[in-house]
């Protein structure tokens, strides 16, 4: 490549510019997709479509939705808190969207002689900015309740702020234990700490690690967050059979949506976040010469499944789009044996993976489990999570430091 | 750019500790609040002093703030009406103020005559891991004191709370 263009793309700002961009626009497009993949698995869990008008298999529905969103009607009520009603929304999505900024998703990579690594930027307090910033994000919705002056938006609020406080500290403590196995706040180097495998073949990662395995942290830290997110079974602040919609009643069009990508963007951070902390980040499940040769073969493998599907057409269109479909996933299989993404791709591939499968239990859990009774919800954050992390953290900190 | 990311922040943070007296509404009070103390975050940060923003804005922003919001909240509280009883106060309280700040800042004259000035970049040991190093060796006397009080304050809040046993 010309040095020129190298040593103008190596420049500090036009590198983190480039790279902001593309993690923007990758992260919104995934945003409205897991909405789409969201609508999908509950609809085959429950035995039925899912959306299937909107192009192929309902995939251009994300981009009808947000037509429809941001042309409908900006509706304002007039009993609202003007100021604090459009400022909610935009605290909401702006604490949600910059958790992204500290995730690494992968090593350091060389492209064209340009080293960098797989992540907008390393904080030594990585860890401590994703908790500022989600306790920040209660602001978000606990306003949009206050302003919206309605008595179910208020108590939509309410039960979220004393959600959100009371299961910050157990998701806090859970954090704590691995953090001793890293020993570092940074995203990256608590990442790094798990490269590697134990006895030839099984990974180093958190959960996994001796002294002290994490499982019991991975699974306070999963539950702690499906009540970060405000997600089913801990979805009380918009309990629509007895709170209309919530905190977000009398939002409409983008405001609405707004809260919407914020609980999908905190979704997408907290899956991230146990991943980096208890599944190894982007370090591979098998060793070395084999890691390479899985996602390869996963995709073509779905992709011959595709193509088989569309052999024997169910609907009308599926011996087009299947075989379509199959083809793409066929040449993603071929991009990885390319030695030179190979090094970009196989890393990504096992943190997306991971992230995916985590994305995937909260959509399932969501088709699975009814909803908490409120004092159960109090009882359960502080008469059972509390304890139980608070002894899991002396469990480990013993553990390490009396074996490592 | 870090003599204009001062400036600026230092600014919010004068007005929003302005806006909180000025503010009618307690809600508008208590979020000016929560940015004086984002602001005064990112003035730790400039400083080098990376643990305490982050401190900062988890323990007071992101949890006593909220605290303060969801009572208010709950509460209910509308706009407070200003008392028009005031005017006396009002006339001694601007060359009060102004008498305070001229002592203040003639004490620190006085009491650090010939301190540098504060160079940003200059200090590095603000990390999690210096702040951890500082506290549980050569300050951990203090800091186990501190951690009792704190105990003993949660102790007496949970006990002044409750209701009389029958």
């Amino acid at each position: 490549m010309n040095p020129d263009l190298t040593s103008i793309l190596g420049n500090f700002y036009v590198l983190t510019l480039i790279k902001l961009a593309l993690v923007a626009f990758v992260l919104l497009t995934a945003l409205a997709y897991l909405q789409w993949i969201e609508r999908k698995v509950i609809a085959h869990i429950q035995l039925r479509v899912g959306p299937t008008r909107v192009g192929p298999h309902g995939l251009l529905q994300p981009l009808a939705d947000t037509i429809k969103l941001l042309t409908k009607e900006d509706l304002v009520p007039a009993h609202v808190n003007k100021f604090f009603y459009v400022l909610a929304p935009m605290m909401a999505v702006f604490f949600a969207l910059s958790a992204i900024a500290v995730i690494p998703f992968g090593p350091k990579i060389n492209i064209f002689g340009i080293e960098t690594y797989m992540q907008l930027s390393d904080l030594n307090i990585g860890l401590l900015y994703l908790l500022a910033l989600s306790g920040m994000g209660v602001y978000g919705i606990a306003l949009a309740g206050w302003s919206s002056n309605n008595k179910y938006s208020l108590i939509g609020g309410l039960r979220s702020s004393a959600q959100m406080i009371s299961y910050e500290l157990p998701l806090a403590l859970a954090i704590a234990s691995p953090l001793l196995l890293a020993g570092s706040l940074s995203l990256r180097e608590i990442a790094e700490s798990q490269a590697g495998f134990m006895l030839g073949f099984i990974p180093r990662w958190s959960i996994f690690q001796m002294p002290a395995p994490q499982i019991l942290a991975f699974v306070l830290f999963m539950i702690a967050g499906f009540a970060e997110t405000n997600r089913v079974p801990f979805d009380l602040p918009e309990a629509e059979n007895e709170l209309v919609a919530g905190f977000h009643t009398e939002y409409s069009s983008m405001k609405f949506a707004s809260f919407f990508m914020a609980e999908y963007a905190n979704m997408v951070t907290l899956c991230s976040v146990a991943t980096l902390l208890f599944l190894g980040g982007w370090y591979p499940l098998v060793p070395a010469p084999v890691d390479g040769f899985i996602p390869p073969l996963l995709l073509w493998a779905g992709g011959a499944m595709l193509i088989f599907h569309g052999l024997q057409p169910a609907r009308k269109w599926d011996k087009y789009t299947m075989p379509a479909f199959g083809a793409v996933f066929l040449l993603a299989g071929f991009a990885f044996l390319i030695p030179f993404l190979q090094p970009v791709l196989v890393p990504l591939f096992w943190f997306v993976s991971k992230v995916g499968i985590l994305l995937f239990l909260f959509i399932w859990v969501r088709a699975t489990l009814p909803r908490f009774r409120y004092d159960q919800l109090m009882r359960f954050a502080w008469a059972f999570m509390f304890p139980v992390s608070v002894v899991h953290l002396f469990a480990t900190a013993l553990l390490v430091a009396l074996l490592k | 750019m870090d003599a204009i990311l001062f400036f600026l922040f230092a600014a919010i943070a004068v007005v929003s500790a302005i806006n909180v007296v000025v503010q009618r509404h307690p809600i508008s009070s208590a979020l000016s609040l929560v940015g004086v103390m984002g602001s005064l975050a990112v003035l730790y940060l400039l400083l080098g002093a990376e643990f305490i923003a982050a401190a900062q804005m988890i323990v007071y922003a992101g949890a006593i703030m909220v605290l303060f919001v969801f009572v208010i909240m709950l509460l209910n509280t509308g706009a407070e009406q200003s008392s028009r009883k005031g005017k006396v106060l009002t006339i001694v309280a601007m060359p009060l103020l102004v008498i305070f700040l001229g002592v203040v800042s003639y004490i620190i004259q006085r009491g650090f005559p010939d301190s540098p000035l504060v160079k940003f970049g200059e200090f590095t040991g603000g990390g999690p891991k210096d702040v951890g190093m500082a506290l549980f060796t050569r300050y951990l006397l203090p800091f186990e004191v501190t951690s009792v009080l704190i105990l003993i304050a949660i102790i007496g809040a949970v006990v002044l709370a409750r209701k009389e046993m029958e």
